[in-house]
């Protein structure tokens, strides 16, 4: 909830504050729409003497609702989220520190046995796979994930992000790759520092 | 014999008479029992997945767990949607055409491949644990290490035969609207296959009459128009699975044979757009047009009135048609080779048509309910509501999902399956299949009479409740971090998966109560005469009604 209210006032934003903006507005809309359906089916249901007054005007109205309000998403969140345009322009985006990391057999090859990552600065994971389709995933000790990516065989697959706050995270994949896979976590894999900050959730590595 | 005993046997007051049934009839409540026994199928794997992710058990070890993780939503889209839907569709589309099904002999040789291939791949799942899931991401399914060739050969053979059963029910709805029967006078082929594809509403929206369009002066009317769009993307499906399947056929049958072919030969990310672009023609494509044309046929029947804005309606099935062949990419937000223009583009952009396209069915829908008011709230109707709103939550969570920002922490998460694949097949799609079976029951048993509406009222409520409340659930968890294909052992997720599982129980005894009613209803009897061949040709639909008549020329236009 602090990450929430720090994110509602400008502060700087995080995958747990977009998460728990997501959290609200889906849950408004669920209890809107399901009390909207359920106005709707009782009121189709009950005896009335009046003409329906729904036109195509109408219609176009909702038309153009549809449009305005698919479309909004990905602007308010290209404008928001910050690593969206590190994402989209990760070619040319400048980071401080780069990470290899290969994974092949079921297995993370890790550059150190903890990576130690500046607090607030842009950096790259550059993941390898030597065989299978895998994901990349960064999780804090509360099980919360910070950021994902695939890791697909033959291609470069990098994730450029910049940590807010100090904390110890583990790595985890995200894809399935056989039963062979289903457990493949490296714990407290990196650790960052150097905020004045720290994230609750992660703090102390492995719960 | 006791009268519960009695009904068991003989079904609700003796009305179900299955020797008065049509062949027509016989063969379509065919695809709908062996729909439901899938379902069934589906549903009991589903609960015992939900009990291991609460506490994992040791009857479900990895292996076993994972198999049927990958049996479960191919037994549930093959298995159960595909038969429920071309079942109703092998029925309404000669109903609506008013003419006899082109081939009633190729409608049975779908309904028993797929019923066969099903089995087969379900069974090889079960006895093998061949288990690269339903996504199969180069190079997992010919990763020899990890799953025996000789199984992945049985497991793609049962999903060939489904998709050759598949390809005949494509080529029995085209020819069945385009042909000419035996005796009648010769059916503009090229004309009707247009209008059911919607060129003549492109052509008069490209010359600004679309607003004078009038359902009248088409040829087809909508429902068979929107089967008609949603089975193009049915018949691309399987050209790509098919193609699919065979591409991992030939390492598989390479290995057997002791030569080992590399993996590395097939770009893996090429793969994963090649297969998502088929995979997404069924998620994308023929469920949401298929969903948008029965809504439009049950609004329809239930009020007795043509669907508002109906001219518009046809032009969104047109544009979900084209939404549905380039949306694709939004599968692949998370694959950081993937170029950010097909991420923006079809990933993100395009996907929001969805949002477009579906909130228009659903508004029209929901108006043509309205001016038909005061209705009766009969179980159809009751259902359909509750089909509408599985998909007005799960489009938007969908929506939600593919945005480039949000991805990065949704992405393979119990979200992506909770709120937005769980509620929209078993809120939305199921509930709408549920509308159409209540529906279509008396007119395919010749009247027999429903066993309990306080049954069907509970199989409503809980089936509602514990579809809302599992994607709910499994939700809550994937926003805390929780990945689907993941076994967790240390109770990371308890309440919430303890909360799911309560939910996963409420659908599955709706089911045991729909189960029981349609029993009770048809009666053992009734269920095993349907086995039994009638005397009457095909072309019979329902008692008393021939198609192979030719009806007068001034209905030209047809349903």
């Amino acid at each position: 909830m602090k990450a929430l209210v720090a994110g509602l006032l400008g502060q700087v934003v995080d995958s747990s504050v977009v998460l728990w903006g997501q959290t609200i507005m889906y849950t408004a809309y669920c209890l809107a729409i399901v009390s909207v359906v359920g106005w709707f089916a009782w009121k189709i249901t009950t005896p009335t003497d009046h003409e329906s007054r729904v036109t195509p005007k109408v219609f176009y109205v909702w038309v153009g609702f549809l449009t305005v309000l698919g479309v909004s998403l990905h602007l308010v969140t290209y404008n928001t989220i910050p690593w969206v345009k590190d994402d989209l322009h990760g070619a040319s985006a400048h980071y401080t520190e780069s990470y290899d990391i290969t994974v092949g057999n079921h297995e993370w090859q890790l550059p150190a046995e903890r990576i130690q990552v500046p607090c607030g600065e842009l950096v790259r994971f550059s993941v390898t796979s030597t065989d299978l389709t895998y994901g990349f995933g960064l999780f804090r000790a509360d099980n919360s994930m910070v950021a994902q990516m695939q890791v697909v065989p033959g291609h470069a697959n990098n994730l450029l992000w910049t940590f807010e706050a100090n904390g110890t995270y583990s790595i985890r994949s995200t894809e399935y790759s056989g039963p062979a896979g289903a457990q493949m976590v490296a714990p407290d894999a990196v650790q960052v520092t150097g905020c004045d900050t720290t994230d609750d959730a992660a703090a102390g590595g492995t719960r | 014999m006791s009268t519960f005993t009695d009904t068991l046997m003989h079904g609700n007051e003796h009305a179900f008479k299955p020797q008065t049934l049509t062949p027509m009839q016989k063969l379509v409540l065919k695809y709908v029992v062996f729909g439901l026994v899938y379902y069934g199928f589906a549903a009991i794997e589903g609960m015992l997945m939900r009990i291991n992710a609460v506490d994992p058990q040791d009857l479900l070890y990895p292996k076993r767990y994972f198999a049927m993780l990958t049996a479960h939503p191919l037994v549930g889209i093959f298995g159960s949607t595909y038969l429920l839907v071309f079942g109703a569709f092998t029925f309404l589309v000669p109903y609506l055409m008013k003419k006899p099904l082109w081939s009633f002999k190729l409608a049975r040789w779908t309904l028993w491949l797929i019923v066969v291939g099903v089995f087969t791949f379900w069974l090889d799942g079960f006895l093998t644990h061949y288990a690269p899931l339903y996504t199969l991401y180069w190079p997992l399914p010919a990763d020899f290490q990890q799953f025996e060739p000789v199984a992945g050969a049985l497991f793609i053979t049962g999903i060939a035969l489904v998709m050759v059963g598949t390809l005949f029910f494509v080529v029995n709805v085209f020819k069945t609207i385009t042909y000419t029967p035996e005796g009648w006078s010769k059916q503009p082929a090229g004309r009707l296959l247009g209008d059911a594809l919607g060129v003549t509403t492109l052509k008069r929206f490209v010359t600004g009459k679309l607003h004078k369009d009038a359902e009248q002066e088409h040829l087809v009317s909508l429902p068979v128009a929107a089967i008609a769009r949603g089975t193009v993307d049915v018949l691309f499906n399987v050209g790509i699975i098919l193609f699919t399947g065979v591409l991992i056929l030939v390492y598989m049958v390479a290995e057997i044979f002791g030569a080992s072919l590399k993996s590395s030969s097939v770009d893996a990310l090429l793969y994963k757009n090649w297969f998502w672009w088929g995979l997404d023609l069924v998620a994308d494509g023929l469920v949401l047009v298929f969903v948008a044309g029965t809504w439009y046929l049950l609004a329809q029947l239930i009020t007795g009135r043509e669907v508002f804005m109906a001219r518009w309606a046809r032009f969104a099935l047109g544009l979900e048609l084209v939404v549905s062949w380039t949306v694709w990419s939004h599968h692949l937000l998370s694959d950081q080779a993937q170029p950010a223009a097909l991420k923006m583009g079809s990933g993100e952009f395009v996907t929001a048509f969805e949002l477009i396209t579906q909130g228009l069915a659903f508004f029209i829908t929901l108006v043509t309910l309205w001016k038909a008011r005061p209705l009766a709230m009969s179980n159809e109707l009751k259902f359909l509501l509750g089909g509408l709103l599985g998909f007005a939550l799960a489009v938007p969570a969908g929506i939600m999902q593919a945005d480039v920002g949000l991805n990065r922490i949704l992405h393979n998460t119990q979200w992506v399956v909770g709120p937005h694949v769980h509620v929209a097949i078993l809120v939305g799609l199921t509930m709408t299949l549920y509308s159409a079976i209540y529906l279509l029951l008396p007119i395919l048993t010749n009247g027999a009479k429903l066993w309990s509406q306080k049954l069907a009222t509970f199989h409503f409520w809980a089936h509602l409740v514990g579809g809302i409340g599992m994607g709910a659930f499994m939700g809550m968890a994937g926003l805390h971090g929780m990945l689907r294909r993941t076994i967790y052992y240390d109770g990371e997720y308890f309440w919430y998966m303890v909360l799911a599982a309560v939910s996963g129980a409420l659908l599955l005894l709706a089911l045991g109560a729909f189960l029981l009613n349609i029993v009770m209803t048809l009666g053992v009897n009734g269920a095993v005469g349907l086995f039994r061949r009638s005397e009457l040709p095909p072309s019979v639909l329902v008692p008393g009604v021939d198609l192979a008549v030719e009806p007068e020329p001034a209905t030209g236009s047809a349903g």
